[in-house]
């Protein structure tokens, strides 16, 4: 800071224009080499070439409110179709009438996770609050309380489909995937070799056929008169293969603790579940913060799989407005529209994920 | 029996805290301690050096069970070290140990890593266990730095640490697993200092170390290992000024 006022005797000049300033950054990162300028160039023409259409298609020439008649004759995007079908993509089948109660249960859920994100609620009696929330929202769903009329899980659709499988799915795979990590490397080898099975048995068979089985083998075997809920059979399959996925990432962050944090926690006298919970998980985890998160991005995005077993979540619902003939043809403008709701959700918990990541750094 | 041993005899007609007997332990088929037998009484301190390999760290290792030993008998405290884990987590709360590397925890604060035993095996409530944190961190000279975390200290300090956490435990017997080998050497004499301090006050010590210096002045006997033997044990004086055994010769003339 002082070193300007304690050498006077010497003129400090400045840089030349070139070096700095925009001419600088665009000669030192565009125009260095001069196969870097022609690549800039041609690449300017390119983006000549596209964006402006693009921006008109999408702007300028666009409808964004209107009836589907008012679409055939323009040149550009039909946004149209999203506002006029909002209701049948984001609740599916709910009985018409009855959708605040999907709306305020999904409301509920997003206030719930928005306010567990801070590591200052981080106590007891969160877990209260979910239990709390959880009831709610069930009650809200199902209905038959408070002269609420019953909705089937079968008419559960569209976007609180998704949040619930992709949520549930998650919070209760992370866990249970830890578990199974921790069995993975017990010295008992009945445990041991139970885990492995698990873990290998289902990371070897693709989602879609383990969603096959929970719907159509899994009722098989099971005795006459007695059937689990469709939805929860799903919900199920999504859960033991994020754990699955979950189970090998952890591991590969306890095989990074090192064996002297192990001993040092063995000679205070802390038991196995006081090692791991207090000593060694809270550093594995943290370690694999990185990897988890694709896992469970994945797993999020993986939700639009349960298609494949007749549930409609968001991408079905809007898959099934696309096929009224009032709106076929505007496929791309539906699609941009949900390619924009999974981003917004990935990136939220990518961010959320580098936050947690930077607060729990405590080495130098 | 020669001199020392008879000296220790006659030193304390009680129980010995720690009593290791003819004891064996194999490395897959790599026999690295063989016959071991050694008593260690109260306020008792034991140097124990040796050439790298000769099983002087693994001994004190199967003394509080981080290492399984295959034949013979250890007995801490009263109570043998046997599979069973009841026994071993009673010994080992009883028994404190230091790391070569230290081996803090590195996600917690310097207080936190110093609480967690007793609070958590010990029982204690939070506050009196901080309390009584903050005055062994004010023992070994660092009370400033409880709420930092161990990758913002020196190594000097964050060993200092470490023994401070296995005091917390009130430990009967302290076993120092060469504390300064991963110092550089102007922290060493920081550790050595609050060693000594903690020898004055008569805590019970093995010490596997490489630092003659402190053998001469604080130890009550020096054990000699050599190829997972115990060579020769006896006062420093005897030993460093008389070794009986051609092996402790060489291995005094390389190291002084």
């Amino acid at each position: 800071m002082n070193a300007p006022q304690t050498a006077p005797s010497r003129e400090f000049l400045k840089p030349p224009v070139t070096e700095v300033g925009v001419l600088g950054w665009l000669h030192s990162n565009l125009f260095n080499t001069w196969y870097n300028s022609l690549l800039t160039i041609v690449l300017l023409l390119v983006l000549w070439q596209l964006v402006p259409p693009l921006f008109s298609w999408a702007f300028l020439d666009s409808v964004w409110n209107s009836p589907a008649e008012a679409c055939r004759d323009i040149e550009g995007a039909c946004w149209s179709v999203i506002p006029q079908n909002i209701s049948f993509i984001v609740f599916g089948f709910f009985p018409d009438g009855h959708q605040w109660r999907p709306g305020l249960a999904m409301l509920l859920l997003i206030g719930l996770v928005i306010f567990s994100k801070d590591s200052k609620h981080w106590k007891k009696s969160l877990v209260l609050y979910w239990l709390v929330g959880l009831i709610a929202m069930g009650v809200l769903m199902y209905g038959g309380l408070f002269g609420m009329q019953v909705v089937d899980t079968d008419q559960w659709s569209g976007l609180p489909l998704t949040f619930m499988l992709a949520l549930f799915g998650m919070v209760a795979g992370y866990p249970l995937g830890v578990l199974l990590a921790l069995g993975r490397r017990s010295r008992m080898p009945a445990i041991k070799t139970l885990c492995v099975v698990y873990i290998e048995m289902i990371r070897g068979v693709p989602l879609i056929s383990l969603l096959f089985m929970s719907s159509v083998m899994f009722p098989l075997f099971l005795p006459e008169g007695v059937s689990f809920d469709k939805v929860l059979r799903a919900q199920a399959a999504i859960i033991l293969f994020t754990a699955a996925y979950i189970a090998e990432v952890v591991r590969g962050g306890l095989q990074a603790i090192p064996r002297g944090q192990f001993e040092a926690a063995d000679s205070l006298g802390l038991n196995y579940g006081q090692t791991m919970r207090l000593v060694i998980l809270p550093q594995a985890l943290k370690i694999v913060i990185p990897p988890s998160l694709g896992i469970l991005l994945s797993a999020f995005k993986d939700t639009s799989l349960v298609v494949i077993i007749a549930l409609y979540d968001v991408l079905k619902t809007t898959k099934v407005t696309l096929s009224n003939p009032k709106w076929t043809g505007f496929s791309t403008e539906a699609y941009i529209f949900l390619a924009m709701f999974y981003f917004i959700c990935c990136y939220a918990m990518s961010s959320y994920s580098r936050k947690l990541e930077k607060a729990l750094h405590t080495g130098h | 029996m020669n001199e020392s041993e008879k000296k220790t005899a006659v030193m304390s007609s009680e129980k010995p805290i720690i009593e290791v007997n003819g004891m064996h332990k194999w490395f897959g088929d790599f026999h690295v301690l063989s016959d071991i037998n050694l008593k260690v009484h109260l306020k008792e301190r034991i140097v124990i050096c040796g050439p790298s390999g000769s099983g002087k760290s693994t001994l004190i290792r199967c003394i509080n069970r981080l290492e399984e030993h295959q034949r013979g008998q250890i007995i801490v405290n009263g109570t043998e070290l046997t599979n069973d884990i009841k026994n071993i987590e009673k010994v080992r709360t009883e028994v404190g140990m230091v790391f070569q590397h230290f081996n803090l925890f590195p996600h917690l604060s310097i207080i936190d890593n110093l609480t967690l035993g007793p609070i958590w095996v010990r029982k204690m409530p939070k506050k009196e266990a901080d309390e009584m944190a903050m005055m062994y961190l004010e023992k070994v000279h660092i009370a400033e730095q409880a709420l930092k975390f161990p990758g913002q200290l020196s190594g000097g300090q964050q060993q200092r640490v470490a023994i401070a956490r296995s005091l917390c435990m009130k430990p009967k017997v302290m076993l120092f697993d060469e504390p300064t080998s991963a110092l550089d050497p102007e922290m060493i004499k920081e550790v050595l200092d609050v060693m000594i301090e903690l020898a004055e006050e008569g805590m019970t010590m093995l010490v596997v170390t490489h630092e003659m210096g402190f053998a001469k002045s604080v130890a009550d006997r020096v054990m000699f290992m050599d190829y997972g033997e115990i060579v020769e044990q006896n006062t420093p004086q005897e030993f460093f000024d008389n070794p009986q055994h051609e092996r402790t010769k060489l291995f005094l003339s390389q190291i002084l």
